[in-house]
C-alpha cells in the first residue's frame, strides 16, 4: 500500500476500442480534454495543449513509457509547481516532480476492465511511511485516517 | 468542489512533492509521531530513546521545518519544536483533487467508448 490513486471502470466495448481510445492521440485528446501535437511513441516526449476549459493556458507533456498493444499503457507526467494561470510558466517542465500514469486493460465477460493508477506522489523508497501513519496515536490520528481512507479506496 | 477552490488546489501542485520526501524516512517519521501529540517536544526530549545524536536530531528536524510540518518555538534559551498538520492536511486535498480530476476523465473516456 502507498500514496497511489488507483480507479478501476469496466467498459461495455471489446479492448481493442479501449485501446484506440487510450492510444490514438486524438481520441485520447477528445476524452482528455488535450489538443495533441501528434501520435504517441514509446520513448518519446508527448506535447500538446489542453482543451479542459479554465485550464487551455496549459501544455500537456508526457513521456511515454510503455506501449503493450492491449494491455498496457504509460507515461510519466510532470507536475509543474503551479497550473494558477498567473504563475504558470511553461516551457522545460523535466525538473518537475514526475508521476507514472498505467493504464492496464483486461477483458472481461461484459467487455473490458480498464485499471488506472497514478504513482509516484512520494518519491520515496518503501510503504514505511503509511505503517507509521497506521500506529499513529493522538490528535493526528485522525487526519491520517483520512488519507488511510483515501488510500485504501484506492488499493 | 467549486471550481475555483479547484483551482486554487491544483495551483499548489508541485509543492507537495517535498512534503512527502520529507516523510519519507523512518527517523523523521518518528519524530512526526512523538510530535503529533500536539504537546512541543525539546531536542533533548526527542533524542531520548534514540540512538542518534543530538545534531542528528536537529538536522532532521530542519527538513521537516523546511517544509512546515514542524515549527520551532522558544522557551526560554530552548528550543521546542511543534507539530504541524497543514502541509500533510494539503497534501492530502491535493491527492482527492487529482483522484477526482481522474474520475472525471474516466467518464468521460466511457462515454466517448460507449456512446
Amino acid at each position: 500500500m502507498n500514496d497511489r490513486i488507483e480507479k478501476r471502470v469496466e467498459l461495455k466495448a471489446p479492448i481493442s476500442r479501449v485501446w484506440r481510445a487510450l492510444t490514438d492521440y486524438r481520441e485520447f485528446g477528445e476524452w482528455f480534454r488535450v489538443k495533441l501535437d501528434g501520435p504517441f511513441v514509446k520513448g518519446q516526449v508527448s506535447r500538446g495543449q489542453i482543451t479542459y476549459p479554465g485550464y487551455e493556458h496549459l501544455k500537456w507533456e508526457a513521456v511515454v513509457q510503455k506501449m503493450e498493444p492491449e494491455r498496457l499503457f504509460s507515461f510519466t507526467w510532470p507536475h509543474p509547481k503551479s497550473l494558477d494561470k498567473a504563475e504558470y510558466a511553461p516551457g522545460d517542465h523535466s525538473k518537475d516532480p514526475t508521476t507514472v500514469v498505467e493504464f492496464r486493460l483486461e477483458k472481461t465477460a461484459t467487455g473490458t476492465l480498464l485499471v488506472l493508477t497514478e504513482s509516484g506522489f512520494e518519491n520515496i523508497p518503501g510503504d514505511s511511511r503509511l505503517e507509521a501513519f497506521r500506529r499513529n496515536e493522538g490528535g493526528w490520528a485522525e487526519q491520517i485516517k483520512n488519507i488511510e481512507r483515501y488510500v485504501a479506496k484506492a488499493a | 468542489m467549486l471550481q475555483k477552490q479547484r483551482r486554487s488546489l491544483a495551483a499548489t501542485g508541485g509543492a507537495h512533492a517535498p512534503v512527502f520526501a520529507a516523510l519519507g524516512d523512518e527517523t523523521r517519521l518518528a519524530l512526526v509521531r512523538k510530535l503529533s501529540g500536539g504537546r512541543p517536544h525539546s531536542i533533548s526530549q526527542l533524542t531520548e530513546g534514540t540512538k542518534l545524536t543530538r545534531q542528528a536530531i536537529t538536522k532532521h528536524l530542519r527538513v521537516l521545518e523546511r517544509v512546515g510540518i514542524v515549527h520551532s518555538v522558544h522557551a526560554g534559551r530552548e528550543s521546542l519544536f511543534e507539530f504541524d498538520p497543514t502541509p500533510i492536511e494539503k497534501m492530502r486535498e491535493y491527492l482527492n483533487f487529482v483522484s477526482e480530476q481522474w474520475d472525471q476523465a474516466l467518464i468521460r473516456l466511457k462515454s466517448f467508448i460507449e456512446d
